[in-house]
């Protein structure tokens, strides 16, 4: 079986398993990393929001053999690390989310904070700031309707991503 | 009334003006526990007698232990305790015997034991229980209930442990009782002598059971209930830690997904493959069930694949043939007749008739079990709202003895009705035993619209006759594809009027809970409502109560008839309701919403305002909202498959939910009831076309998305009626957000539409295949990175 080389949360991971096998089942299934969710399997719920090099990605909809041994995935277990945060402190994202309580069944929320963090890097690289147009178009479903603190979280977030 | 004195008219706790510890207030008895660190207990019945004042919010007992009894009898705990364990490191530990789904009751839960033990909230730590047998109907999560039902027993169990606790402390310290205080899990004396809760739990334990009475705090010494507080979870949730049912490792537990049936509760004949998949990678088994084929691999993906290969023969579903019209047609052959006939003399009329579609009742995180089924045994891992009746649909599937079936309760990730029943847990314990191995059973997305619950089709009539301006009569008449109430709250019902008929597929209980859910509000004279389900659509379709069961259908019915109504009597709608508010608690959400929602304000052509109310739960929510239904608007185009359609610009919501404990967490009931209702009213149903579902994606099923979210935001406001008791939040919104979305629609376009949703005629998405069953896992992800 082929062996799957790629960096995982800032360490290198190999997984004895077929090209085809999507991300998502290689994390959750092989790997034990269950912080992104599946909520549909075809790049629609966005439940499962990774970062590939720093950039959001569904894991859902990548074969394991596209990455390549230097290709960086970051789940939102890896996350706070990006920012050089240590021990139990947390990425200023999951700080918003927590301080606007956002969360009530909680499953969707690590697909958006990847989202959401992504987001924010993306309207930065284009030298701007982020827009209720923008927030209207993350596709990322919340089945709790948790709709409004997410965008205030966003914002309040981006704020101290600077 | 004396300390012990039972009054069956008022189990809530009594006045504050009563002296502490003294006449004037009843007293509560619970236990302590005989056991190695200090356990207390109390009688989850205790909430029983307010529970016969509406019967759905209420499990009942049907052991009746009334105080007086258990005085004399013995001081031997009921089977139906509820306990509370006081740790040695100074923590509180409690099985809530209901399921957080993210409603927020382990929060609010913890709240309340913390506020009776004078513990921090921090220091509690409430769990779920599994299934518990014993409990009967007291552990059914449904009809916004859990705080209702359970703020007395647990607040008793609390008392008796902080006064356990008391009693050690006097000794260890050498003083009396009423010396000592406590605050934050520390006891202290007069001279400063202090002593922890977790010192204490040994020496508080009991080697025998011990009847204790205790008083319980009053409302003005509340600290913790009634202050906003973060769920217990968020750390947990924000990090990726919090585990759901497929996140959790039981060992050999390998991934397992069904290729299901093209038609709606269709069944496999036949399948023509089987050898040549279980060759494929990372198959292990793959099996016939009454629901599909079922196939076990390494990863779900291959699963997918395996699914994607299967050649099954199937047997036709249960509406084979059937399509939204031809349902629809005989919803409407069925409609109860009105009492009051049309036109009569000199009486105004407003004759009113509305559709209501199929709706999915399903969660984010799709149904999803684990269960491992052995000869002589089995358990059972799932997010389950009623987990004693899946115990007992589990062992009758497996062919076990109910005590050989362990049922262990997982936090849902959603359930809006959906976990009322064990599908999932059932289907995963009949591939286990049908595989003889364990497995971890997720529902494809495609699965859930397709196969999974769904809110009945249903038509609603409203007949309103008016005379010199006043209302003489209002009559409803829903007629509705059969709800499914086996998951128990029928059986509640049963058990609580021997009358009522049983042996009607659940017909007897749809119409005993509609009648006890619906409430109208307002003075119109004589007022009826009526359910009628006809036993023609008896286990047709595979429905539920999703969240507010038949009060948002109901509500868009009566409220934009009361907006007709208003009109015809040339009135304003607002005034129209405050006029015939029923009274104080109604009329005072609606006066809120008018407030802060700055009624009747100048709003461009094409957008307008809506105001709604509705009252269960034992409390009252109104709504008011501004849509925008300018053409830009309506017609963005944010993509393929992105449903954008008329916006809600602001919703402005007043609640009065009687007793609040977490006024964060009924905010966020609110604001998440109400994307709710918007999308019942604009954009989410179910297409049912030749006996199946077209639907089979979030881009399929519009449920409210960010781009249908209010900008302006979802302002809500608790009107606080100075009660003692909790009522029920977690459905409040629902119904009259559906209405007021409903009602402001039809004054921004000038139309009055009559089915809902109002998007349902035209389809706008191209329906994915249904043979295979599922669609192929995408490959082009890495072009989609931003």
């Amino acid at each position: 079986m082929p062996k799957q080389t790629f960096i995982l949360n800032g360490k290198p991971v190999t997984v004895n398993v077929n090209d085809d096998v999507r991300v998502l089942w290689v994390l959750r299934d092989l790997l034990g990393v269950t912080g992104p969710k599946y909520g549909c399997g075809i790049n629609v719920c966005k439940a499962c929001t990774s970062h590939l090099n720093g950039k959001a990605f569904n894991p859902c909809s990548v074969k394991v053999g596209d990455l390549r041994k230097n290709d960086k995935v970051t789940t939102i277990e890896g996350l706070p690390a990006t920012v050089g945060a240590k021990g139990e402190d947390l990425h200023p994202m999951q700080e918003a989310w927590l301080e606007l309580d956002v969360a009530q069944c909680g499953y969707c929320q690590p697909g958006q904070i990847m989202a959401a963090v992504a987001l924010v890097k993306k309207v930065r690289r284009e030298g701007r700031d982020i827009t209720e147009a923008d927030l209207d178009r993350i596709r990322n479903v919340c089945r709790c309707g948790t709709y409004v603190r997410i965008r205030e979280a966003i914002e309040k977030g981006a704020r101290a991503m600077r | 009334m004396t300390a012990l004195e039972h009054d069956p008219q008022a189990t809530q706790h009594e006045q504050p003006e009563a002296p502490e510890g003294g006449l004037g207030r009843r007293g509560f008895l619970g236990w302590v526990m005989a056991g190695t660190t200090l356990v207390v207990a109390a009688d989850l019945g205790l909430s029983r007698t307010a529970a016969t004042a509406a019967i759905p919010s209420l499990p009942q007992v049907p052991e009746i232990y009334d105080l007086e009894d258990l005085q004399t009898d013995a001081a031997l705990p009921t089977a139906n305790l509820v306990t509370v364990t006081i740790n040695k490191d100074g923590t509180a530990s409690f099985a809530l015997p209901r399921m957080e789904v993210g409603q927020g009751i382990v929060t609010s839960t913890a709240m309340i034991l913390a506020e009776e033990l004078d513990l921090p909230v921090e220091k509690v730590k409430v769990t779920l229980a599994p299934a518990r047998p014993e409990l009967l109907f007291n552990q059914l999560t449904g009809g916004s209930n859990t705080t209702f039902s359970t703020f007395t027993p647990i607040r008793v169990a609390a008392a008796v442990a902080r006064r356990r606790l008391l009693d050690a402390a006097a000794i260890q310290l050498g003083t009396t009782v009423d010396r000592l205080t406590t605050t934050g899990g520390i006891i202290s004396d007069t001279l400063g002598n202090t002593v922890t809760y977790g010192d204490l739990a040994t020496s508080a334990a009991s080697q025998v059971v011990e009847a204790v009475e205790v008083l319980l705090k009053s409302k003005p010494d509340y600290q913790v209930i009634g202050k906003p507080r973060n769920r217990t979870d968020a750390r947990e949730a924000v990090t990726g830690r919090k585990k759901f049912t497929t996140d959790l490792d039981v060992p050999g537990a390998l991934p397992t997904m069904v290729c299901r049936p093209p038609e709606h509760q269709g069944s496999p004949k036949r399948v023509r493959n089987r050898a040549r998949v279980l060759k494929m990678p990372g198959v292990t088994h793959v099996a016939m069930v009454d629901t599909g084929v079922a196939v076990r691999a390494r990863t779900f993906g291959q699963c997918i694949d395996a699914i994607r290969e299967l050649e099954v023969d199937w047997n036709r579903g249960t509406v084979s043939g059937e399509s939204d019209q031809t349902i629809l047609a005989k919803l409407k052959a069925q409609e109860l007749p009105m009492v009051v006939p049309q036109v009569p003399v000199l009486a105004q009329q407003v004759d009113t008739r509305f559709e209501f579609m199929f709706r999915s009742s399903a969660a984010l995180e799709p149904y999803a079990a684990i269960a491992d089924v052995r000869k002589d045994r089995a358990e059972v891992w799932a997010g389950l709202k009623a987990p004693i009746v899946a115990q007992g649909n589990i062992a009758a599937a497996t062919g076990l003895r109910p005590d050989q079936v362990k049922v262990n309760v997982v936090t849902g990730g959603g359930s809006f009705g959906h976990k009322l029943f064990g599908d999932h847990a059932i289907e995963a314990a009949t591939i286990s035993r049908a595989m003889g191995v364990p497995v971890k059973l997720t529902w494809h997305r495609v699965d859930e619209p397709r196969q999974g619950r769904l809110h009945p089709m249903a038509t609603s009539r409203v007949r309103a006759t008016m005379l010199a301006g006043q209302v003489l009569s209002f009559e409803q008449r829903h007629t509705s594809v059969t709800t499914d109430f086996s998951h128990g709250l029928g059986e509640m019902i049963t058990s609580l009027a021997d009358e009522l008929p049983t042996g009607l597929g659940g017909l007897g209980f749809a119409e005993t809970i509609f009648t006890l859910t619906q409430e109208l509000p307002y003075n119109f004279g004589v007022v009826t409502q009526l359910l009628n389900e006809p036993l023609e659509f008896e286990d047709k379709f595979s429905t539920g109560s999703m969240r507010n069961i038949y009060s948002p259908d109901t509500c868009v019915a009566a409220e934009l008839t009361i907006d007709l109504m208003a009109k015809k009597a040339g009135k304003d709608p607002m005034q129209f309701r405050l006029d015939h508010v029923k009274n104080k608690r109604v009329r005072a959400v609606l006066e809120k919403v008018k407030k802060e929602g700055s009624w009747g304000r100048k709003m461009p052509k094409g957008m307008a305002q809506g105001v709604a109310l509705h009252k269960e739960y034992k409390g009252a929510t109104a709504v008011l909202v501004e849509i925008d239904c300018r053409p830009q608007t309506v017609g963005r185009d944010l993509g393929r498959e992105t449903y954008t359609g008329p916006r809600v610009t602001k919703a402005v919501i007043a609640v009065d939910c009687g007793l609040v404990i977490n006024p964060r967490g009924v905010e966020a009931q609110m604001q998440g009831g109400f994307m709710d209702g918007l999308a019942m009213t604009l954009s989410a149903s179910n297409h049912l076309r030749d006996g199946r579902f077209l639907e089979a994606s979030w881009d399929n099923y519009f449920y409210t998305r960010q781009w249908n979210v209010p900008p302006e935001g979802v302002e809500v406001h608790i009107v606080d009626p100075g009660s003692d008791t909790p009522g029920g939040v977690g459905e409040a919104a629902v119904g009259s957000s559906a209405a007021a979305v409903a009602c402001a629609y039809a004054r921004a376009t000038g139309t009055l539409p009559t089915r809902f949703p109002i998007n349902h005629g035209q389809l706008r998405f191209k329906p994915k295949s249904f043979v295979p069953s599922l669609p192929p896992s995408p490959t082009d992800g890495l072009k989609k990175t931003y």
